[in-house]
């Protein structure tokens, strides 16, 4: 057993981070929220030779051909990222949609009475009739409610999830950050037993979500991609809460980056798949 | 990544289940936990049945992964617990063998492994808990031997232990860490006083040890003198590890029987509690992989890595919650002593604080993997 990244898996998902970081840092992420987001196109077409859509489709038919797991830490690191965009559902569009794979065809998809870049897609995906705009509490996330509540695809669930475990894992690092530096009443503010723990919590959480989703990109079993559903949920919600917390006054201006994190795990953790769902699937597999 | 075993772990995992299926029906029925001879019996004799089979020394010499299987394998088939056994299996025998001399690892490794020696932890004491380092109980030098008084609590099996393996200070003008010393102390010698404490549970666990010039012999000093704080690091080490793993296999099988339980009694049509033993379900599978997950990671660096403390913050938690679900499926029964589920609530109290509390433990996981400065 060997429950761990392959050098191979290390090396994709330090690529990936690698990547996003040169074209989509800080200063790109400040820039991109504005009050009309647009999709950075380029951007996009780089991510799709680099290979991110086309990942798990098969070499055959001009894709990566890697699994389910090197998907998911792609997703991982898009997540910590805060990558806008419709990525899941160009991601499950590749090898069907044409364009999809090479990342010049952006598509986007009904979920859970939901659409995420509606006005932005090349391609949308379900029923969308009677769409109708919201001001969306995600400034990178443009939505539109719409009639169909759509069908919650398992890998989307899976993908999800992973991305959550990608904010996780950032709002635990910014929580560290802040408060390794930040001086209250003489000493760092992480010294204080009780932002202390905050943090360790923020870790734990992001730690046995990670294993949760790892696992469940392993196995695809519906029960393990619900669990890894709820604990990245979990994570990515809570965490950002507290990062926010440990952020002072400063995390709850516009300027610092906290408020971003939670509001897209808000946006993701209305996805399909929710919460409810994923705890009476779970539920069932106890009495199967 | 990948969750699939070897072949050579996949046989070995098959001769334990058929062995397993021969050797427990044939088990004597287990004893009350009140009377404590006969647990120190039942654990001894299970030691030794493990000890013949040439699976005595799972826990020290074998890979983590078949560690993990060996305890996967025991708990599903419903085989003892290592009980009174523990200490002497997971702290002190690794702790003499990767510290002690040959003649220390001769005269008291085998009595372990074949079940014939109960061991107990006398680290604790009425002012040194967390505080560990701020342990008080004396040891001076007499010739060949220590003179040892002091006190210490909370020693569990310490009622049917042969040994202790004991902190002691040797140097109270060093700095506090530096002038402890590791000891193995017969618990037979003269001045050893036992008195059992009952627990919340109603049961005598553990006990007090109060120590009137104890003499030990020199010889059974573990590490240099006043060197027993890093001697005590790696007994620590090996108290995390996998050490639950069985435990995580148990709390699966009783959420199972939770859910049926519920659904004969009615409680399963309320949607909160459904959903609350559909959350445990994704926590116990979780804290499953999170073993996977240290295990493997310990196969390629050699250590427990930090998981560790993550797990035992998770673990300890989870399982009073899961206790406390079942409750809420018993309702009224919920208080009778004489159901199942109800004394392992009690107990389960206990987790959150035996072997560092979770106070403790988060102090360990913000500072040491986290690298936040240490408070004043
Ligand atoms: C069932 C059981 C079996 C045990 N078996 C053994 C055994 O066999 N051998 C042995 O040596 N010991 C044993 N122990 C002792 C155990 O290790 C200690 O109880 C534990 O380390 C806590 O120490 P304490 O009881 O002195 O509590 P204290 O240290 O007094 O702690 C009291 C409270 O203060 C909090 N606290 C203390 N320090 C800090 C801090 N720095 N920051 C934040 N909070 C803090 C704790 O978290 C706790 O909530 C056992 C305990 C139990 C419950």
């Amino acid at each position: 057993m060997r429950f761990q990244l392959t050098e191979d898996q290390r090396a994709l998902k330090a690529g990936m981070r690698e990547l996003l970081e040169r074209r989509f840092g800080a200063a790109e992420l400040r820039a991109a929220t504005v009050d009309e987001p647009r999709l950075d196109r380029a951007l996009w077409r780089e991510l799709g030779e680099a290979g991110f859509f086309a990942l798990c489709v098969p070499e055959a038919d001009g894709g990566v051909g890697l699994g389910l797991p090197e998907a998911v830490l792609a997703f991982e690191e898009a997540g910590r990222a805060l990558l806008p965009g419709p990525l899941i559902a160009t991601h499950l569009a590749a090898g069907t949609v044409p364009g999809a794979a090479g990342g010049e065809t952006i598509v986007t998809a009904v979920d859970a009475g939901l659409v995420e870049w509606l006005a932005q897609a090349d391609v949308i995906l379900g029923d969308t009739a009677g769409a109708v705009p919201l001001r969306s509490m995600d400034p990178l996330t443009p939505l539109h409610r719409v009639v169909d509540k759509g069908e919650a695809n398992p890998l989307a669930v899976l993908l999800t999830a992973a991305e959550q475990l990608g904010t996780a894992t950032r709002a635990c690092e910014l929580a560290v950050q802040h408060a390794r530096t930040r001086e209250q009443f003489g000493q760092p503010i992480g010294a204080f037993q009780a932002v202390k723990h905050l943090c360790a919590d923020m870790l734990v959480r992001a730690e046995t979500a990670r294993v949760a989703v790892y696992a469940a990109a392993v196995t695809s079993a519906p029960a393990d991609i619900a669990a890894a559903r709820l604990l990245a949920d979990e994570a990515a919600v809570r965490g950002a809460r507290d990062c926010l917390q440990v952020h002072g006054g400063m995390g709850f201006t516009w300027e610092c980056e906290v408020h971003l994190h939670l509001k897209r795990a808000w946006v993701r953790a209305q996805r399909g798949g929710g919460n409810t769902e994923s705890e009476e699937l779970l539920a069932a597999d106890l009495v199967a | 990544m990948d969750l699939a075993y070897t072949p050579e772990e996949e046989d070995f995992r098959a001769r334990l289940r058929q062995w397993l299926g021969e050797v427990l029906p044939k088990l004597p029925p287990a004893p009350d936990p009140s009377d404590w001879p006969g647990r120190r019996a039942y654990d001894l004799g299970w030691q030794r049945m493990l000890h013949d089979a040439g699976y005595a020394d799972v826990h020290w010499d074998a890979s983590p992964t078949t560690r993990l299987i060996y305890l996967e394998e025991t708990e599903r088939a419903g085989a003892p617990y290592v009980g009174a056994n523990f200490v002497g299996l997971l702290h002190a025998g690794p702790t003499i063998a990767a510290e002690g001399t040959p003649e220390q690892r001769a005269r008291w490794l085998p009595p372990i492994l074949r079940g014939e020696e109960v061991w107990c932890q006398g680290f604790s004491e009425p002012g040194a808990g967390s505080d560990l380092a701020a342990l008080r109980t004396r040891a001076r030098r007499e010739g060949d031997d220590y003179v040892v008084s002091g006190s210490k609590i909370w020693t569990s099996h310490a009622e049917v232990a042969d040994w202790c393996e004991l902190l002691v200070r040797t140097d109270p003008s060093a700095p506090r860490h530096r002038g402890i010393t590791w000891l193995a102390m017969s618990m037979d010698a003269p001045g050893v006083t036992v008195r059992p404490l009952r627990t919340l549970a109603g049961s005598t666990e553990f006990a007090e040890v109060f120590l009137d010039e104890v003499r030990v012999p020199v010889g059974h000093r573990v590490g240099a003198e006043n060197d027993g704080w890093r001697v005590t690091m790696v007994t620590l080490s090996f108290e995390r590890g996998t050490a639950f793993v069985g435990e995580v296999v148990a709390c699966r099988r009783v959420l199972r029987e939770l859910a049926s339980e519920a659904r004969k009694n009615g409680r399963w049509d309320d949607p909160v509690l459904r959903r609350r033993l559909g959350r445990l379900n994704a926590e116990f599978r979780a804290l499953r992989r999170l073993t996977q997950w240290n295990v493997s990671e310990a196969s390629v660096s050699g250590v427990p890595g930090v998981g560790g403390s993550v797990f035992k913050l998770r673990y300890s938690h989870a399982r009073q919650e899961l206790y406390d679900a079942a409750a809420d499926v018993l309702g009224p029964d919920a208080l009778d002593l004489d159901r199942a589920w109800v004394l392992d609530r009690l107990s389960s109290l206990s987790y959150t604080i035996a072997a560092g509390t979770s106070q403790i433990q988060r102090n360990i996981v913000a500072e040491r993997i986290l690298g936040l400065p240490k408070g004043r």
